[in-house]
């Protein structure tokens, strides 16, 4: 297990790679031409009409949403494993865009089931698991929020973002049997191939909106965290001054 | 520091005595820098450390609830030593509170709780005895319970690490006093090895 | 060292910090009444709340039940680290050698002692309010009710580690807390349920699996992630 402070004395603030800067262009152009093509392309669904064209930008947030949650698991084990202070950074960068893209999801969602269903909430296996899922990444956010100190603030997120993480099929799973013992409808799906490529080429335009807005979170915390070391070691070089 | 020798640090509240002397017990983790206890790493080898060290903290660290015996019974049994009524009493009696056995800590004055937790010293031989301000709140007959444990941990070999912002107390017992200044050692005013520290919780 | 790290070593050390939770609370049973208290409050409260309805408040009991243990149960989890705070306890008690996860059983089996206890009042009361026939398959029902429980507390001694060292505490546990255990919630209310009235189409049993999967899983991630949140 490394030493904390062989770690956090090699974080600088690096200049941007030269993939985030061709992301950041990239992107934008990426995710307007696709969202744009789809939305005009796609046939209105027999069912639903025009109204299934939210599922372009709901689906995708959704599995966004939970590869976040992924990505926050990851790095809690990785800075549990290495102490790494940066790997703490990336996962509250991904907790906090992953928390907006669930908000997003299960408002998107809510604002399909209204003209659908007739209801703003329908208790559907896979959005009520979201709104679940919206409430861990709160949770976590909130714990990171009060408290101050950065070692137990990095130790207990990562506790927190792994069980929470270990929880997120078993959740699913309840929900899902919840629902079919009491004999819901689930979600309809429409089998238009079009549909199936729109999902799954804005999923990626998604991705890469997710990729470009925690690297710059990412780089806003480690800003932090230099400057806060910084602060740290002048305070101390005035006082070991004879 | 050697084997029998008795170190004091002296300096003023805020200077890091207190921080040093946790991450020598292994409370703290260092933000910087490494160190060993008797060839054990602060580190990796923590849990070997605890074996070795015992620290008297400040605060008596006792549970207000259970009475003094039940709070060394406690300690007894985690330290993994023998927790018989019959050796629990005798601690007891050596710092004081013979009398006190069935006295909810809750109940005791804050100079009782801290021999209660000098009590819970004596349930051991540590290798490395590390005081916080040792003679806070105790009167003289404390004091000298202080010191003889002082000289008891120093004569069978062990090593006794203490800080306060005044030995005087400490009745002429340490080898060797240092100064720390704003988290500087210093031995006896003259610039030594600065070593500045400062730690937080591991 | 010493036998410190020995299994027998690790059993005292878990029996010692039962124990010294276990007689802590038992000198305030102040504690303990509350949290009955609570539950029998909590249980009146969704009565009220769901209308006087036999059979209304009869198929809600499961659920009602299984709130009340949550809501009444969350407030016994900060107490247990309350009592190390108080006189800087919790320093010396990780300064003892030997591995922390004993410190995280220990204390698990006395807020389980705690929580049953608990239960043992809150399960006839809520027979009672709600009209409950006296289940056939009662021994099956406090099957449930073992899983459940374990499930919550384990969860709960954890969350509380870190909760009760931090500010805004009692919004934080739950916060924290009950997403994790809507499975629990879902399947030991949907089991109990369905045993109340004797489970004939053998619902329970896919809960029941779901429970014991949960307990485990969290068990053993609780146990493991508990040296990494007392520290400090």
């Amino acid at each position: 297990m490394n030493h904390p402070s062989m770690t956090a004395r090699s974080i600088e603030l690096a200049p941007r790679s030269a993939w985030l800067s061709a992301l950041t262009w990239l992107t934008p152009i990426f995710v307007i031409t696709v969202q744009a093509y789809f939305i005009m392309a796609s046939a209105p669904d027999r069912d639903m009409g025009h109204l299934q064209k939210i599922m372009y930008v709901h689906v995708p947030a959704a599995w966004n949403a939970f590869l976040a949650f992924l990505f926050v698991f990851i790095q809690s084990v990785r800075y549990l494993w290495t102490r790494d202070e940066r790997a703490d950074l990336w996962a509250a960068a991904g907790a906090e865009v992953g928390a907006v893209l669930t908000g997003l999801t299960l408002v998107l969602g809510s604002i399909w089931g209204r003209p659908t269903w007739g209801v703003w909430w329908t208790w559907d296996a896979r959005l009520t698991s979201t709104a679940v899922l919206f409430l861990v990444y709160v949770g976590y956010l909130a714990l990171r929020g009060l408290t101050d100190d950065p070692d137990r603030r990095a130790r207990w997120s990562a506790a927190v973002g792994i069980l929470g993480a270990l929880n997120v099929p078993i959740v699913y799973m309840s929900v899902k049997w919840w629902r079919t013992l009491h004999q819901m409808q689930s979600t309809p799906s429409t089998v238009d191939p079009t549909y199936a490529w729109g999902l799954r080429l804005n999923a990626i335009a998604f991705m890469l909106v997710l990729i470009v807005f925690i690297a710059y979170r990412h780089r806003g915390l480690v800003a932090e965290f230099v400057l806060e070391r910084q602060r740290d070691e002048a305070a101390l070089a005035r006082r070991t001054r004879p | 520091m050697a084997s029998g020798e008795v170190l004091a640090i002296i300096g003023h509240n805020g200077s890091g005595k207190s921080t040093l002397l946790r991450i020598v017990a292994t409370a703290l983790r260092a933000t910087r820098g490494s160190g060993s206890v008797w060839g054990a790493d602060l580190v990796r080898d923590a849990v070997a450390i605890r074996g070795m060290v015992a620290l008297l903290s400040t605060e008596p660290g006792v549970y207000g609830d259970l009475t003094a015996l039940e709070n060394l019974r406690f300690s007894a049994e985690m330290f993994g030593v023998d927790g018989s009524p019959r050796t629990l009493l005798s601690a007891l009696e050596r710092v004081g509170l013979g009398a006190e056995g069935d006295e909810r800590a809750r109940n005791m004055s804050s100079g009782m709780q801290r021999r209660l937790s000098i009590a819970r010293l004596l349930l051991r031989e540590p290798r490395v005895l590390l005081l916080d301000e040792p003679f806070n709140s105790l009167d003289p007959d404390g004091a000298a319970l202080v010191n003889a444990l002082i000289r008891e941990t120093r004569d069978r070999g062990g090593s006794v690490l203490l800080v306060a912002h005044d030995v005087s107390r400490a009745a002429a017992l340490p080898d060797r006093t240092v100064e720390m200044h704003d988290g500087v050692l210093f031995e006896h005013a003259a610039v030594w090895t600065p070593a500045p520290v400062s730690g937080r919780a591991p | 060292m010493n036998g410190a790290s020995s299994g027998s070593a690790a059993w005292r050390r878990v029996r010692a910090v039962a124990w010294k939770d276990l007689t802590a609370e038992r000198r305030t049973k102040a504690n303990f009444n509350a949290v009955v208290a609570m539950a029998a409050m909590i249980l009146l409260l969704f009565g009220f709340a769901l209308g006087p309805d036999a059979e209304g408040l009869r198929n809600a009991a499961a659920g009602v039940l299984w709130l009340t243990i949550l809501f009444s149960g969350v407030l016994a989890f900060n107490r247990s680290y309350q009592l190390e705070l108080e006189a800087g306890a919790l320093e010396q008690l990780l300064l003892y050698p030997g591995e922390r996860w004993t410190i995280y059983i220990g204390k698990l089996l006395a807020n389980l002692t705690f929580v049953f206890l608990m239960e043992a009042i809150a399960l006839p009361l809520t027979g009672v309010l709600y009209h409950v026939a006296f289940p056939e398959r009662w021994l099956a029902v406090l099957g449930v009710l073992v899983l459940g429980t374990v499930g919550f507390v384990s969860l709960g001694t954890l969350y509380a580690a870190m909760a009760s060292r931090s500010r805004s505490r009692e919004v934080l546990l739950p916060l924290l807390l009950f997403p994790m255990l809507v499975p629990v919630l879902i399947a030991a209310s949907g089991a109990t349920a369905a045993l109340l009235v004797g489970d004939v189409m053998g619902d329970s049993s896919t809960w029941i699996r779901l429970l014991a999967v949960f307990d485990v899983i969290f068990l053993i991630g609780s146990t493991w992630a508990f040296p990494f949140v007392i520290e400090g």
